[in-house]
C-alpha cells in the first residue's frame, strides 16, 4: 500500500474537515448547534496548526459575515451550522450571492421547523438550501451519502464556490454527521483543487464585476492593490449601486445564469442498475444508501428497479429526471420530509411517468425494506 | 479644491446622496483628515459599512471598500481583519445599526479587542427609513413611531464600549470637528478595538419633528447639549438630564485580539 | 451645462475661497458659524464670500461643510509673509 495514503475511521463531521482543510479552506467561523458542532471543533484544534483562523463568533449571522470578510481578503472560508442556524445566516449568504464571494455553509440537518427535533437526521431543508435567501439568487448545494463521500464533496464544494464566486451549500444530515467510515484520505497531489480567478488587467482597468465568458468575473482580494466597492445592494460592472433597469436585469440574470449554464459540470450524480429498471428510484443523501440496498432487494425478487443518486441537488438535474421519465413506469422519491424534491421529480418528468414520494418526518431513516415494500405496493 | 481630502474621493459618485446639512459628509472629511495626517497608503485600508444613511460612506472612499447587511459591518470587518491582520480595518456604522441591530456584534468585538476602528455617527434616528426611534433617541425626544415622546431610557453606547473591554473610547460632535478629527486619529492608531462616537445632525428625519428643522438649528442644539467630560463629571444628576459629556473616557493598551491569536498559533505549531 | 462656471473663487491677496457651487447644497451651515461673517448667501443660496478681508482661515467652513464644497487658502505670499514677520518678531 501506498504510504502516504492514509486510511482513518471518521465520523462524518471530520470527513467535512479533512476535505476542507485538503482543498484550502483557512477559515472558519461558527456557532455551537447539534449535530455540526464537531466541525468547528475539527476546526478549532487544525486550523490555527495549519497557520488558519478559526473563531467562534457571538451568533450565526456573525459567524457568516466573518467568513465573508475573510473570503473577500482571500482566505478560503467555510462556516457550518444546522436548521436553526442556516435560518440566521439566511440574509449573508444571499450577501455573498449578489457580492459573488465565495464561501461554502454546511448544514448538518435535522428535523424541523424550529427547535424542532434535536437531533435526529432529517432532508427538511433542501428546499431551504434553494431559496432560503430572498430574491433571485444562484445557488449550489451537494449532499454526500457517506462519510468517505463527504470528504471528497466537500472538497468539490469548496471548487465550486471558488471557481463560480457563489456560496455553496453542504448539506449533511445528523446520520451522515456522526455515523463512522473508513474513509481514504488522499494526498495534495491526488486532488483537483480550484482556486478563484485573479484579475489579468491593470489596476486602473479594473472592473470588479464585469464578467468573462463563463459569466464569472475574476476576483481581487483586498489588500491585492486593487480598490473597489462590494455592496449588497444591485451594482454594475464597477461596482457601484444602480437602478437603471438594463444593469439590474444584466446582473441578476448573471448571477443566476454563471450556475445554470454550467450545469453540466456542477451535477454530480449516479446511475446504479438503470438500463433495464421500470422502476427508478431518485434519492439523496443518508437515503441514497438505503434505495441502493432496496435496488438489491427488489432484483433478487425479480423486480427490475434502478437508482439514480443526486449528489447536486442544486441546480437541479432537470435532464437526467426527464430521460428518466421517458424510460420508466414509475419513479419513486424516498426522502426525510414531505415531497421536497419529489415535486421536483415530477415538475422534471413533465408527466412522461408516475412519480411517487415518499416521505418519512418521525425522525428515524428510511430503510430499504420500506422503500421495496412502497415500490411493490404502487407497482401493483 | 482641497486635495488632502479629494485624493481619497471617488470622484465620479459625487455629490453624495446625503441630505443638506447631514453630519454624514462632515464625518466623512473628519476621517478622511485624520488618514491623511497619518498617511495611510489607500491599499492598505479596509472600510466596511452595514446599512442606513451612514453605510453610504463606503461608495464614494478609494479604498477597499465593502457595504454590507444591516448591524453587520463588525463581524465582516472581523473576517477582514483577521484573514489580513495587515490591512487597517474601519467601519462606519449608524446608531441604530450599531446599537440596534448590531448591538450584540459590537459588545463582542469590544470583548475581543480586535484592533478594528469603529465610528459610530450618532444622529439620534433612524433617517433613510423615514425617522424611527433609535436605541440612542433620547428619552422624550420624538420619532416617527415615538409620536408621544420616547420612552425608552437614553443610552450610553460609548459606556457599553468600555465596559464590554475595547481599549479606546471617546465622544464628539460635528461642531467640534476638530476634536472629532483628532479622536479619529487617535483611534486609528490605537491598537485594539477603538470606539469614537460623534454625534450628528439629521435635519430632515430628527430635526422636523424635534423643533430643529434647519442644519443650524440642529448643530446650535449639538452644542448646547454636549459639555466636555471634565465640566460633566461635576455637574448634578439634575444638571446633566438631557445633556452628554464629551471627550475621551478610556485609553489603555491591553493585549489585542489578532496578536494573541497569532502568540497561540506560534506556540501550538 | 458648464460644470466649471460654477466653481466661484473668492480672492484677495492673503486668502483664496472656492465654492463650488455643483456640490454646495445651501444648508447654510458655513455661512451661520463662520466667527468673522465671512460669508453670506447670494441669490442662489450658496455661500459668497461678501467679507473675504475678515477672514482668518479658521478653515471650520470648509471642516464643517458636509458636501465638500467650499476650501480656504492661504495665498502663497501671505504664508511667506506672515513667516517673515514672526521671524523678526522672534
Amino acid at each position: 500500500m501506498d504510504k502516504n495514503k492514509s486510511v482513518k475511521v471518521l465520523q462524518g463531521n471530520e470527513a467535512c474537515v479533512e476535505g476542507a482543510l485538503l482543498a484550502g479552506v483557512r477559515f472558519f467561523a461558527g456557532y455551537p448547534i447539534t449535530p455540526a458542532s464537531e466541525i468547528a471543533e475539527g476546526m478549532a484544534v487544525r486550523l490555527p496548526k495549519l497557520g488558519g483562523v478559526f473563531m467562534q463568533m457571538e451568533d450565526e449571522i456573525a459567524s457568516m459575515a466573518a467568513v465573508i470578510g475573510a473570503s473577500i481578503a482571500g482566505s478560503k472560508s467555510m462556516t457550518a451550522s444546522s436548521g436553526p442556524g442556516i435560518c440566521l445566516k439566511q440574509e449573508n449568504i444571499g450577501f455573498a450571492a449578489i457580492t459573488e464571494v465565495p464561501c461554502v455553509i454546511v448544514n448538518s440537518q435535522r428535523g424541523g421547523p424550529s427547535t424542532g427535533l434535536p437531533t435526529k437526521p432529517s432532508q427538511g431543508d433542501v428546499m431551504q438550501a434553494r431559496w432560503g435567501t430572498h430574491g433571485d439568487h444562484p445557488m449550489i448545494a451537494l449532499a454526500p451519502s457517506d462519510v468517505n463521500e463527504v470528504l471528497h464533496i466537500t472538497i468539490k464544494a469548496i471548487n465550486f464556490s471558488e471557481k463560480y464566486r457563489t456560496p455553496v451549500m453542504l448539506l449533511l444530515d445528523e446520520v451522515i454527521s456522526h455515523m463512522r467510515e473508513k474513509v481514504n484520505i488522499p494526498t495534495r497531489e491526488e486532488i483537483e483543487i480550484i482556486d478563484r480567478k485573479k484579475p489579468t488587467v491593470d489596476k486602473d482597468n479594473f472592473l470588479p464585476f464585469k464578467a468573462d465568458e463563463d459569466l464569472v468575473p475574476p476576483m481581487a482580494n483586498f489588500g491585492s492593490g486593487y480598490r473597489y466597492h462590494l455592496t449588497g445592494l444591485v451594482h454594475n460592472e464597477k461596482g457601484y449601486p444602480t437602478s437603471n433597469n438594463k444593469e439590474v436585469d444584466q446582473l441578476i440574470r448573471r448571477l443566476t445564469n454563471k450556475v445554470e449554464l454550467n450545469k453540466k459540470d456542477i451535477i454530480i450524480e449516479e446511475e446504479y442498475l438503470l438500463d433495464d429498471a421500470r422502476v427508478a428510484i431518485v434519492a439523496y443523501g443518508s437515503v441514497a444508501r438505503a434505495a441502493e440496498r432496496t435496488v438489491k432487494l427488489a432484483r433478487e425478487k425479480g423486480i427490475k428497479v434502478g437508482l439514480l443518486k443526486l449528489v447536486t441537488l442544486w441546480p437541479f438535474s432537470d435532464e437526467t429526471i426527464n430521460r428518466l421519465a421517458g424510460q420508466v413506469d414509475l419513479i419513486i422519491v424516498p426522502e426525510l420530509n414531505l415531497g421536497q424534491m419529489a415535486r421536483e421529480v415530477q415538475r422534471a418528468a413533465e408527466g412522461k411517468c408516475r412519480v411517487i414520494p415518499y416521505g418519512r418526518v418521525d425522525g428515524e431513516l428510511i430503510n430499504p425494506v420500506e422503500i421495496l415494500s412502497k415500490i411493490e405496493e404502487e407497482s401493483k | 479644491m482641497n486635495n488632502s481630502i479629494t485624493q481619497y474621493f471617488r470622484k465620479e459618485m459625487f455629490p453624495h446622496i446625503w441630505c443638506p446639512g447631514c453630519g454624514i459628509g462632515i464625518i466623512l472629511g473628519a476621517i478622511l483628515r485624520a488618514i491623511h495626517s497619518l498617511g495611510w497608503e489607500k491599499d492598505d485600508i479596509a472600510m466596511v459599512s452595514g446599512i442606513g444613511c451612514s453605510s453610504r460612506i463606503t461608495g464614494y472612499v478609494d479604498f477597499n471598500t465593502m457595504n454590507t447587511t444591516h448591524g453587520r459591518a463588525l463581524p465582516f470587518a472581523t473576517g477582514i481583519k483577521m484573514a489580513n491582520p495587515s490591512l487597517k480595518v474601519i467601519t462606519v456604522m449608524g446608531d441604530g445599526d450599531c446599537a440596534a441591530i448590531g448591538g450584540n456584534h459590537f459588545i463582542h468585538s469590544a470583548r475581543r479587542n480586535i484592533d478594528i476602528t469603529a465610528i459610530i455617527i450618532n444622529n439620534m434616528i433612524y433617517g433613510m427609513t423615514g425617522g424611527q426611534y433609535s436605541p440612542l433617541t433620547p428619552t422624550g425626544k420624538f420619532g416617527s413611531t415615538a409620536p408621544y415622546g420616547n420612552i425608552d431610557q437614553t443610552f450610553d453606547l460609548a459606556a457599553l464600549a468600555a465596559s464590554a473591554g475595547a481599549s479606546y473610547v471617546s465622544r464628539s460632535t460635528i461642531f467640534d470637528v476638530n476634536q472629532a478629527t483628532r479622536f479619529i486619529k487617535k483611534a486609528l492608531l490605537k491598537k485594539g478595538f477603538s470606539v469614537v462616537e460623534i454625534i450628528s445632525d439629521c435635519p430632515i428625519s430628527f430635526g422636523r419633528i424635534n423643533q430643529l428643522r434647519t442644519p443650524v438649528q440642529m448643530l446650535e442644539w449639538i452644542k448646547n447639549i454636549t459639555v466636555p467630560k471634565k465640566v460633566w463629571d461635576k455637574l448634578s444628576e439634575e444638571e446633566k438630564e438631557g445633556k452628554f459629556p464629551t471627550g475621551e473616557f478610556l485609553d489603555i493598551d491591553i493585549p489585542e485580539y489578532t496578536e494573541r491569536y497569532q502568540e497561540t498559533c506560534n506556540r501550538i505549531q | 451645462m458648464d460644470k466649471k462656471n460654477n466653481i466661484k473663487v473668492y480672492k484677495n491677496e492673503k486668502t483664496t475661497i472656492t465654492v463650488n457651487e455643483n456640490w454646495c447644497k445651501s444648508c447654510g451651515i458655513c455661512i451661520h458659524f463662520c466667527p468673522k461673517k465671512v460669508l453670506v448667501s447670494n441669490e442662489k443660496g450658496f455661500p459668497e464670500a461678501k467679507n473675504i478681508d475678515d477672514c482668518i482661515h479658521c478653515n471650520l467652513c470648509e471642516l464643517r461643510c458636509p458636501d465638500f464644497a467650499i476650501n480656504v487658502k492661504k495665498n502663497e505670499i501671505a504664508v511667506e509673509h506672515s513667516v517673515n514677520q514672526k521671524g523678526l518678531e522672534d
